[in-house]
Formats: C-alpha cells, sequence, structure tokens
C-alpha cells in the first residue's frame, strides 16, 4: 500500500490560557504516534519552524477578543480544510466572556493607566460566532482523549465519538457518586456535557460545567432544584457564569437570576 | 462445640466470625468478593476483602433528589437500604470490548476478546436486586440467543443475599412483588437480626456446601421472632407504591397531559437509567488508532435520554424530553410485559432518589392514575 501523504495540522491561539494547546503535548505516549501520521506544520507553542498554509487540519483555541482577532480567524478559516475549535474560550468564550456582562470601557479605565492603547471589542465570543466551524471540542481545558478522538476520526475520515450528554452519565459509567444527590452540593452536571473523565466529582466536588452545556440542557429546572437547595439567585447566577458563561443556556439562565 | 450442620438446609445462625469465615471461604475458592462499602458520602458496591470492610453501624436515609449516610444507634453490618449502584455494573460492565481487528492487506483480521475474569461473589443482593438480575438475564437471552459475557458471569457469580430488616421511604418492592423477602436467585440467603448476628439459609447445592464449613448454632425461639419482626418491618416501612393497574396501561396514554408537566422538570440527564438496575440500553462505537490499522468495537451504557439514542438516518425520533420520559416510563412499566412477560421495574426506588430533581416514578403515575378515575368516574 503506497504511503499516504502526512496531513498539514495546525495549531493557533486567540485569547485563550494556552492549557487547550498543551493538552496536545501532554499526550506524550500518544505523541510519537500522532508526529508519524501528521505533519504539525504551525504551532508556535512547540516550535518555531511555521509552514505556510492552507492546513490540512486547524486547532484553534482562544475566544475572539480584538478586531484584529476577527481579521486573523478569517485567516486561519480561509487556510485549513477542517476547523476544529478546541475550549470553552473557542466554543464559548471562556471565563473572559464574563466582559459580556459588565462595561469594558469601565474595566479598561480600571485596569490600564493607558486606555488609549487598548484595541478591543466589547464581547469575547466563540469561534463558531465568526467563521464556519466543522467540530467544536469542549472542556476547559480540552480531554486529552477527546482530543486525540477527534484527530483520530478526522485523519481517518469518520464522526469522532464525542457524546453530547450529560455529565451524570459518564459519572454514572465510572461510579462516582452523586455530588447533588448524596451530598447537596450545587452540581452543574446534569446540564453539563461529558467528556471531563469526572474530574471534580471523582474526588468529591461538584461540576462546575467547564465542558459547557449538554445538548438538551434544562437549566430552569435544576437552578429550581439548586434554589430548593436553599441557594440564593445569586449563588446560582455565579455558577452558571464561569468557564462557558456566554454558551447560549448558561447565559441565559444566568440572565434570568439577575 | 462445632454448632449445628447446615448440610439438611435447616436455617442456622451465623455470627460475625462465621459472616468473616464465609468472607475467607468464598475468597479461597478463588471469588473475588463484592459487597457493601461506605465510600464518598453513600454505601457503594465494591470489592470487599474481609468483614472490617463492611460498613458497620451506617444506614442510609433517602428521599426524591435526596441521599444521606447516617449513623445508627447500633453496628450491624447491612444497616442500609440499597448501595447507590445495583449489581448491573459488575454482570454487566459500563464499558465492554466486543473484538479488536487489524488491518491485513485489503481486508482486516478480526482478534476475539480473551482473558478469564475471576468469577464474583456477590455479598449483600437484596430481594429487589436479585429481581433484578433475574429481569436482566431474561432480557440478555436465558434461551435462544444468550448473551455470552452477561450468561457467564451470572452462572459463575456465587450470591450472598442480605435481605432487608427495614425498607426506605423510597422503596416499593411490595408493590411490585419482587421483595422484601429473599425466594429465588441466591446461594445463600441471610437475613441480620441484631448486630452482626444472621440467621442464614442455603438456596442451592453450592451454598450448603461453603455453609456446611462454616461455625453455625442452632436459631432460638427469639432469633426466630426477630427474623419475622424484621420481615414484616421491611414490608409496612415502604414509603411507596406503585399503581400497577395505570402502569400497564400508559401504553395507551401517549398524549395524556402528564408529560408535559415532567417534562417541565426533567433534565435528560440520564441518571434514572444508569442506576434503574433493569435499564439495558447500550451504544456501540467504532474506534480507530491514529494509523487506522486498528479497530476496536466498545460496547458501551446509553440511555434513552440522550438525543443520540434514538437517532436513525435523517435525525433523532425522540427531541423533546416529554417523548423522552414518557419512552422510560412507558417500556419500564407498560410495554416492557409486551416484550419480555413482567414489569421492568423492581421497586428498588433508586430512580426515585438519585434523580438530581427528584421525579418519582410512583408519582408520575399516580398522577396519572387520578386523572383516569376522573375520566371513568
Amino acid at each position: 500500500m503506497p504511503e499516504r501523504k502526512k496531513p498539514k495540522l495546525a495549531v493557533f491561539k486567540f485569547s485563550s490560557c494556552d492549557g487547550c494547546q498543551l493538552t496536545l503535548l501532554d499526550c506524550e505516549d500518544e505523541l510519537l504516534a500522532l508526529v508519524g501520521e501528521v505533519r504539525i506544520s504551525y504551532f508556535l507553542e512547540a516550535t518555531r519552524k511555521v509552514e505556510k498554509g492552507p492546513y490540512d487540519v486547524s486547532l484553534v483555541e482562544g475566544s475572539i477578543t480584538t478586531p484584529h482577532d476577527i481579521k486573523a480567524i478569517r485567516e486561519v478559516r480561509r487556510m485549513s480544510k477542517t476547523l476544529v475549535s478546541i475550549g470553552a474560550c473557542a466554543t464559548a468564550g471562556g471565563i473572559q466572556a464574563l466582559r459580556n456582562f459588565g462595561s469594558v470601557k469601565e474595566f479598561i479605565r480600571k485596569v490600564y493607566a493607558h486606555p488609549e492603547y487598548i484595541d478591543t471589542l466589547t464581547t469575547s465570543t466563540a469561534v463558531s460566532d465568526h467563521v464556519s466551524v466543522d467540530f467544536e471540542l469542549r472542556g476547559c481545558p480540552i480531554n486529552k482523549y477527546q482530543l486525540l478522538e477527534v484527530l483520530n476520526a478526522t485523519l481517518n475520515g469518520r464522526r469522532p465519538n464525542i457524546p453530547r450528554h450529560s455529565q451524570c452519565m459518564e459519572c454514572k459509567a465510572n461510579g462516582v457518586v452523586c455530588r447533588m444527590v448524596a451530598a447537596g452540593e450545587p452540581c452543574l452536571g446534569p446540564v453539563t456535557q461529558a467528556g471531563c473523565g469526572t474530574l471534580c466529582p471523582g474526588v468529591n466536588r461538584a461540576c462546575y460545567g467547564c465542558f459547557g452545556p449538554m445538548e438538551t440542557p434544562n437549566t430552569a429546572s435544576l437552578a429550581a432544584a439548586l434554589a430548593a437547595q436553599g441557594r440564593s439567585r445569586d449563588e446560582i447566577q455565579r455558577l452558571f457564569r464561569s468557564f462557558n458563561a456566554n454558551s447560549d443556556a448558561f447565559r441565559k439562565e444566568g440572565d434570568s437570576h439577575g | 462445640m462445632p454448632g449445628v450442620d447446615a448440610s439438611n438446609g435447616a436455617p442456622a445462625i451465623l455470627d460475625k466470625d462465621g459472616l468473616g469465615q464465609l468472607i475467607a471461604a468464598l475468597r479461597t475458592k478463588g471469588y473475588r468478593v463484592v459487597g457493601p462499602r461506605s465510600a464518598d458520602g453513600a454505601i457503594v458496591y465494591d470489592d470487599i476483602d474481609d468483614i472490617e470492610d463492611l460498613p458497620a453501624g451506617l444506614g442510609d436515609e433517602t428521599e426524591g433528589g435526596r441521599y444521606r449516610l447516617r449513623k445508627r444507634t447500633d453496628d450491624v453490618l447491612f444497616g442500609y437500604t440499597l448501595g447507590a449502584q445495583g449489581w448491573k455494573r459488575f454482570l454487566y460492565p459500563p464499558r465492554q470490548r466486543l473484538f479488536a481487528a487489524r488491518r491485513q492487506g485489503a481486508g482486516f483480521q478480526v482478534e476475539a476478546e480473551e482473558g478469564e475474569e475471576a468469577p464474583m461473589a456477590f455479598l449483600g443482593p437484596r430481594a429487589c436486586e436479585l429481581a433484578a438480575v433475574a429481569l436482566q438475564a431474561r432480557v440478555f437471552g436465558d434461551k435462544t440467543f444468550p448473551d455470552p459475557g452477561y450468561q457467564a458471569r451470572l452462572a459463575a457469580a456465587f450470591v450472598v443475599a442480605v435481605e432487608c430488616g427495614a425498607a426506605a421511604s423510597t422503596c416499593f418492592c411490595a408493590s411490585m412483588g419482587t421483595g422484601p423477602e429473599v425466594t429465588s436467585g441466591h446461594d445463600i440467603r441471610l437475613l441480620e437480626i441484631k448486630g452482626q448476628r444472621f440467621l442464614a439459609e442455603a438456596g442451592s447445592d453450592r451454598g450448603r456446601e461453603i455453609l456446611t464449613g462454616l461455625s453455625l448454632s442452632a436459631p432460638t425461639a427469639a432469633d426466630l421472632k426477630m427474623v419475622a419482626a424484621a420481615r414484616k418491618a421491611a414490608r409496612a416501612g415502604q414509603g411507596r407504591v406503585l399503581d400497577r393497574d395505570t402502569a400497564a396501561a400508559l401504553q395507551s396514554m401517549p398524549d395524556h397531559p402528564r408529560w408535559d408537566d415532567v417534562a417541565a422538570r426533567c433534565l435528560s440527564c440520564g441518571n434514572c437509567t444508569m442506576v434503574c438496575p433493569t435499564c439495558f440500553c447500550t451504544t456501540v462505537e467504532d474506534v480507530t488508532d491514529l494509523s487506522g490499522d486498528h479497530a476496536e468495537r466498545w460496547r458501551k451504557w446509553d440511555s434513552c435520554f440522550s438525543v443520540e439514542f434514538s437517532y436513525i438516518h435523517g435525525g433523532a425520533v425522540r427531541t423533546e424530553a416529554k417523548s423522552r420520559y414518557r419512552q422510560w416510563i412507558t417500556h419500564k412499566l407498560s410495554t416492557w410485559a409486551d416484550q419480555f412477560g413482567s414489569s421492568g421495574c423492581v421497586g428498588c426506588g433508586r430512580c426515585i432518589t438519585w434523580c438530581p430533581v427528584g421525579i418519582d416514578i410512583t408519582a408520575e403515575v399516580a398522577a396519572i392514575a387520578a386523572t383516569r378515575k376522573g375520566t371513568q368516574g
């Protein structure tokens, strides 16, 4: 069988903490296999060597927060056959989307000595709010096995096995005891997409919703149950306003507890 | 004194040391002993090395969407009602690799699953849990098309059932006819009558064989009186009842307004199906390695509450929470009978307890029953 031509992989970063692209380097055992199958053409966090586009697969981390970002993401889209946005920043705007709920002008005035140098948008938004995206990989940060699965599926021309159901199903499959039911903790698991590997519930902490809304999030019902636990409106709003604050479902629920 | 001879199958008394001997004997025979432990704020079923692993002096309190461990005033070993999850995950693991395949030229070579699993001994199944095991055994084809993994694990498993001496507010096995007394599916049944003292009876030849080797004594009249009282309490203490007539009729009510009502509360999170000891649905996933030369097929627990579950060519059939909840409860309580000859609910109440918003299967049926009476009257 002839060797297939190695697809070119690019990794781009927008407004983010770099944790998601580090997940790629965190693949350790699988990294050699990966570079055996793809050609890393653009990945500034890992190598200075840069190859021109077009790229077969581009992983995009980070949210769109500046006018420059908008231009850059359009260029990335133009150069990429397949564009996969990775992480809560790229798929929902990230924690920095908390700016969407306040006055950016005010923030800039308070933080910077020379506000006139700051050229930023009033919102932090997902990549898919600006260009078409082929697949959105959730998480804050993303899960390494899910990342490998998406790359793997993309390279082999199949659909990634990334479930959209609740975190609860992953907790139960892993035999994790429910924090909400057994400890009365405020948990976003029932409205959050699975995939983290039960990181928090596995160490007796309720779900923070890092993977964003599950496929059919009934946030109103969960919020009512949280209120019945004795959580205040402010607490409930804060729960929904974290890493995925600007995802549709969490934003609407958070707004309704203002 | 060697105590009584259990070889004739007569009930005998097993004390704490005897239970310790039982666990040791099972381990000596090569069983992986699984039983109740306290972990992460709940009773969970997990590997048991010796009697010290059992949750002495712990009980549980359950309500819709609420579970709490509590300290009892005594030191009984089985003073809780049910573990957070049942025995399903041992007989029917959440993830199973069905086979692997390797590319060979233009085709591929299938590599069969191999490897013997150690036989398991279950210490502590309740009557409702054994009823659930029996239901799943039927689902997984105990006659014509057996699921080889499930049937092999079940056939190898040694079951030391422990009857309930009390009931939880979420229990309704009595109304489902599955308990609280253990009548089948066990090799040995125990009933804890006073702190760490058990009435023991064999339910099979291998159970008899193991019991015969343990230190037993004859039950006193007081022991037998306590046994009767415990069984009575386990029945009388059940906090819920399921209206079985209405339950069976659910399949004739696809347009009942109650489905909208429950859909407003239902999270579609799937917890009820995961903790249900009879829910058996799975999805099959094919995965490849990066080179595409090696592929594996995995079977994983799935839930009728996920959208993907009802996906057929062109889209999902059950797109609304309403239709997903209706599907679950109607199959469980009504169409299960057409399919498998009985109700699919054993009355353990786990779906009530572990629903984060406390949706109660018995209350939903009762609400529908109330409207039926209205229309019939």
